[in-house]
């Protein structure tokens, strides 16, 4: 019986597939869904009836639901699910991929991810984003009484609130992440926005919920990202340069709401980081492209910091020398992320990951990328997930 | 203790049902209301997550042996927030409007609004008590307003 070394992959994603982005306006979730699959399929060199394998993140679409794979025509699958940990999803459906291919499940699995929450003429606050008025039953009806419309954008800014409490973290700290971010924006055809952007243009952007600036907060798009997950042998026979699942960790920290909870500033980025490292036996400092969740800028901020890149409350001061944006010592969210380029949750970083582990980036390819790490988080910042893309199977 | 709020649009108002019966009870009373462990005695948030039911367990010992008991009603101001986006014309005369979180004396925290406060004197830290708006005849809400 073969023994596996514990550092050694076993699972690829040997396909990405990225549909157009943002405001692409009568197309439903499904139909980005089939182009985001059948685009990863070419890009793999495999046929629709190779996959016995989807996952769909569960997100605002009643599209994403089990019965997608009879729109999208797949048959006789020995793996299907609708996965949900909201922001953090995108590593567990890949952790789930690679342990169905290790046991011999399932071999081919798409791994999915589509909304189309914007219509023409449609205002952002028709879509699922913004919570509609009504006056609900219970104690569910008292934000709406209080006004507190839009909870991720509230729940975000009370967050970042406290870590300014605590640590003075500052908007010049917070602008250098969106304007670095635009920078790297700038050189992805596929980013919604590319006109450049200043640390004034960020204090001149407007409030959405104060302390979050217009700039701080991500952009909702249209669109669908799939990736092919197979297994190493298969993925090398295939057309692309297989990127080796190499690391997984979750932590979910649970209760916000006493007083020895602490998520705001504290995040689940800590345990999950350290158990992804351990998993693919590398340290950060073998880490060569970051892919941080950017719902806001904040998010990336404090994960960072819980990462172990720098010290609880210096997260502000690592990042104001610009260190993550093009030129700096730590690529971070290299195509622009959420903040700039496109928003398909998990699936930005995790698309731009694969991107940079095969060294496809083009003008914003980094120049070392051997170790890539792709962070989700979901919900206010209670859902942790991070995975390890490598372009080694194994380090010696 | 309470004060009513007139507007064109009504805001909206929070439907009581059997679960959050003495919540808002104890709202219409001026008291506010909160789980308690009869195990462990732990006071605990009646909503962990926005749009969840009440909690069915204690978040120190998993009892499931819960009650409804009275805050002391005092508070620190954790977090806030000014929301300057308008969400629902029935706030239109609000905005910039306050959303806070509150850590009340037993270690809860809520989600809720500091009344009696010009947003500029918001400071995190803030000693707070809690006061009720009065929304329609059979509803009130539980605000909280700078510490008398
Ligand atoms: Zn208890």
């Amino acid at each position: 019986m073969e023994m596996r070394d514990a550092v050694r992959a076993t699972a690829a994603i040997a396909g990405l597939g990225i549909t157009e982005m943002g405001k692409v306006y009568g197309r439903t979730a499904s139909d980005f869904a089939g182009e985001a699959i059948a685009l990863a399929l070419e890009d793999a060199g495999l046929k629709a009836h190779d996959v016995d394998g989807l996952l769909v993140n569960a997100n605002q679409s009643t599209e994403s639901v089990p019965t997608l794979q009879f729109s999208l025509g797949l048959t006789d699958l020995t793996l299907v699910n609708v996965m949900s940990a909201f922001g953090s999803t995108t590593g567990t459906m890949l952790q789930y991929a690679a342990h169905a291919i290790a046991t011999g499940q399932a071999s081919v699995v798409a791994c999915l991810y589509a909304d189309a929450p914007l219509t023409e003429g449609g205002s952002i606050s028709q879509s699922g984003y913004n919570g509609r008025r009504f006056n609900a039953p219970g104690l569910a009806g008292l934000r709406f009484a209080y006004g507190d419309y839009g909870p991720a954008n509230s729940g975000y800014a009370l967050a970042l609130r406290r870590h300014m409490h605590l640590f003075g973290t500052t908007h010049d700290q917070l602008a250098t992440i969106a304007v670095g971010q635009r920078a790297w924006a700038q050189m992805n055809p596929r980013a919604q926005m590319r006109k450049p952007m200043t640390i004034e243009d960020y204090h001149a952007s407007r409030w959405v919920v104060e302390p979050l600036h217009l700039f701080d907060c991500c952009l909702v798009s249209n669109g669908g990202v799939a990736v092919i997950v197979t297994s190493p042998e298969r993925a090398r026979e295939l057309r692309q340069p297989p990127v080796y699942l190499r690391g997984f960790g979750q932590c979910a920290p649970g209760d916000t709401a006493r007083r020895e909870r602490d998520p705001a500033v504290q995040t689940g980025a800590t345990k999950a980081g350290a158990m992804a490292l351990r998993q693919a036996g590398i340290e950060l400092a073998d880490l060569d492209v970051l892919e941080l969740y950017d719902c806001y800028t904040y998010t990336v901020l404090v994960t960072l910091e819980d990462y172990g890149f720098c010290e609880k409350g210096e997260g502000g001061a690592f990042v104001a020398d610009g260190k993550l944006a093009p030129g700096g010592a730590l690529p971070c969210n290299t195509g622009g992320g959420q903040l700039s380029s496109y928003y398909m949750w998990g699936f930005t970083p995790l698309s731009e990951g694969v991107i940079q582990a095969r060294g496809q980036g083009g003008e914003r390819q980094a120049a070392k990328h051997d170790h890539v790490l792709v962070s989700g988080n979901g919900g206010v910042l209670t859902f942790h997930s991070t995975t390890i893309l490598s372009k080694h199977e194994g380090d010696a | 203790m309470t004060t009513t709020t007139k507007t064109a649009v009504p805001k909206p108002v929070p439907v009581p049902d059997e679960a959050s019966a003495p919540f808002f009870d104890g709202a219409m009373r001026g008291t506010l209301m909160l789980l308690r462990c009869r195990e462990c005695a732990t006071f605990l948030s009646p909503i962990p997550g926005i749009g969840a039911p009440l909690r069915p367990r204690c978040v120190a010992c998993f009892s499931g042996d819960l009650e409804w008991a009275p805050s002391s009603g005092r508070a620190t101001l954790y977090s806030f927030v000014i929301m300057h986006q308008l969400y629902d014309e029935a706030f239109a005369q609000d905005v910039p409007y306050n959303i806070a979180v509150v850590e009340t004396d037993e270690g809860v925290r809520l989600t809720s609004q500091v009344a009696d406060c010009p947003n500029e004197a918001l400071e995190v830290g803030m000693a707070l008590e809690v006061t009720f708006e009065r929304m329609s005849d059979d509803v009130a809400v539980p605000k909280f307003r700078p510490a008398t």
